[in-house]
């Protein structure tokens, strides 16, 4: 087997800019680089992506591989993995790191059985031990922690947004940018991208809000997350949902906090008639103030709750909401 | 249309957390006997999908269920079975347990390629238990066939399939030739009650059983160092009042004496 050298890490662009997971993957990047006495590397795919290779430096890149084709304009499972085997044919990198996102959840099984190496989704840490990297996450929907490793290589890992830090940006670092051509022809691309359907949300996104009011299967109805929308306004947040909600239909899935859903971490989190499964407090369990309303005590919210009431939330919401009303004075 | 669809059974992904226990030498969470053992979520999703391509095509088209697992993995091959699926293949052996991704996607991909002829393979985005998110991937690069992952649409037509991709905020549409592997996510929608009459007609239904002397085992690329439960430090202030009413509003005065409101 080649001698295998550098962390790499998987870079992606959302609307022009290095997205903010990009940067906390550089921060980690950056730290098992040192650990290990060896460079960090960006990989940047896309079509007019080159200019971001100076962000990704700034960010803590020695070396930015930039792979820049209008093939690569849409992400796709066979041009990204494709892309990204030739690259490592030619590198052989010890290391390869992306984000938990649709691209990186996609692109790093499919790339690690194509490479015979193994990867681990969803990591909340990683760490050098014994020269081999330690991958930890969460399994069981989040209701135990598991840490593994592989003897095959490049070692790689998908990484949970915000589980890193990034360093602080300095714009004034210096890196290298290669050009790498993987050579492909579009025909070997079998995925075809024909459309694309943003589902706006109005006003505050989820993941931005200071305050979330989180409604579970309890509700028993879309009018009920009426109620929620307005306790939301009155608080400037923003409304979300457990998954049983919105696969009953009472709310869009765009509005699902969990595992498989947004993650969110704001000021002020509200859960209402939820039982919080491990796989809802995967996705808030980051809230630095968790309130909780439920009529079971054995809830599994309270378990993790900082404030809590045991009761129908059809009397306490109304009171809750009026009592608010009264001392932000609207 | 021959599909093929993969299925887990796993503990129950909404155990109490208070019950859930970890057993340290095996590895993984303790089963409660045989109670508590359930269809893998996604994996349900993804026998809708199925169902879904097969009511499309006016019921033609076979629908198999395959299952790696212990040999309570038959309950729910006869749970998919129930939902409308035609027949299953079991495979099971000691060889086949504690596989990891790598292991568990070599294996299934080799009883699929024993199975022979195959238009699209469902899986679940991941499973309940290790929420690995990989199998399915997996077996599509192995078997050389394209994946997308996840869906929350089908349809097919001129052996082609026209997906929906789940995004983050939204979908993107795609078209790709068969035969094709994806993943089902939840917004397929919900899964269809196994009626009586279904949990009858499978109890008729053909289920071939496999062990490593079908089916070669193979060897995990990944090694588990450790599993534990992480201890949640912190207490839960519970908010009360002479009625239900009453603690609401009492909640709302103690967030404003913690400066939340």
């Amino acid at each position: 087997m080649a001698e295998t050298k550098g962390v790499f890490i998987v870079g992606e662009v959302v609307e022009g800019k290095l997205a903010a997971v990009s940067t906390e993957l550089l921060g980690i990047g950056r730290k098992l680089a040192n650990d290990l006495g060896q460079e960090l590397a960006a990989v940047l795919i896309g079509s007019g992506v080159g200019d971001l290779a100076n962000e990704a430096i700034s960010f803590g890149a020695d070396k930015v591989y930039v792979i820049d084709n209008p093939m690569f304009a849409d992400y796709t499972t066979d041009g990204y993995a494709l892309a990204m085997e030739k690259l490592n044919a030619e590198v052989a990198p010890e290391i390869i790191l992306m984000a938990q996102t649709f691209t990186g959840m996609d692109l790093s099984p499919r790339l690690a059985f194509k490479l015979g190496a193994a990867t681990i989704l969803d990591c909340v840490d990683l760490a050098i031990e014994d020269g081999k990297l330690q991958k930890t996450k969460p399994v069981y929907g989040g209701n135990a922690v598991a840490v593994y490793v592989s003897e095959t290589k490049p070692q790689m890992a998908t990484i949970r947004a915000k589980a890193f830090e990034p360093l602080a940006q300095d714009t004034s670092r210096s890196g290298e940018v290669v050009n790498f051509d993987p050579g492909l022809d579009a025909s070997v691309i079998r995925q075809k991208v024909t459309g694309k359907v943003k589902e706006e949300v109005e006003g505050i996104k989820l993941e931005d809000a200071e305050v979330v009011v989180c409604g579970g299967r309890g509700l028993g109805s879309s009018e009920a997350f009426g109620d929620l929308q307005e306790l939301a306004k009155l608080m400037g947040g923003a409304v979300g949902a457990s998954r049983p909600p919105c696969d009953s239909g009472w709310i869009p899935t765009n509005a699902q906090i969990g595992l498989t859903g947004k993650m969110v971490a704001p000021n002020v989190y509200i859960g209402i008639a939820l039982s919080g499964s491990s796989q809802h407090q995967a996705g808030m369990s980051g809230s630095k103030n968790i309130i909780a309303i439920n009529k079971d005590p054995e809830a599994n919210i309270f378990g993790i709750a900082h404030y809590g009431v045991v009761g129908d939330y059809k009397k306490v919401l109304p009171a809750f909401k009026e009592k608010c009303q009264e001392l932000l004075g609207k | 249309m021959n599909m093929i669809v993969c299925v887990k059974q796993v503990i129950d992904p909404e155990t109490p957390a208070a019950s859930f226990k970890i057993d340290p030498e095996a590895k993984k969470a303790v089963a409660s006997k045989d109670k508590g053992m359930v269809i893998s979520p996604f994996d349900e999703n993804a026998v809708e999908a199925a169902m879904k391509v097969k009511d499309a095509a006016g019921g033609d088209g076979k629908v198999m269920i395959l299952s790696m697992g212990g040999d309570s993995a038959k309950d729910v091959i006869k749970h998919s079975l129930a939902m409308g699926g035609d027949e299953g293949y079991k495979l099971t052996d000691p060889a086949f347990d504690d596989s990891d991704a790598y292991a568990t996607a070599a294996t299934i991909a080799e009883a699929i390629k024993k199975i022979g002829d195959y238009d699209i393979i469902f899986c679940g985005r991941q499973e309940g238990d290790w929420d690995a998110g990989q199998v399915g991937s997996g077996i599509a690069e192995i078997l050389g066939i394209p994946s997308v992952t996840p869906i929350q649409k089908i349809e097919v037509s001129d052996g082609k399939a026209t997906v929906e991709r789940v995004l983050a905020d939204g979908y993107e549409t795609i078209e790709v030739p068969l035969p094709l592997l994806v993943t089902v996510s939840n917004e397929i929608g919900e899964p269809r009650y196994a009626t009586l009459k279904g949990i009858m007609a499978a109890a008729k239904k053909q289920v071939t059983n496999w062990s490593s002397a079908d089916v070669t085992p193979a060897q995990a690329r990944s090694q588990m160092l450790k599993i534990y439960i992480p201890v949640h430090e912190g207490k839960c202030e519970f908010v009360e009042g002479e009625t239900v009413e009453e603690a609401g509003a009492n909640l709302a005065a103690k967030l404003r004496e913690a400066k939340l409101i």
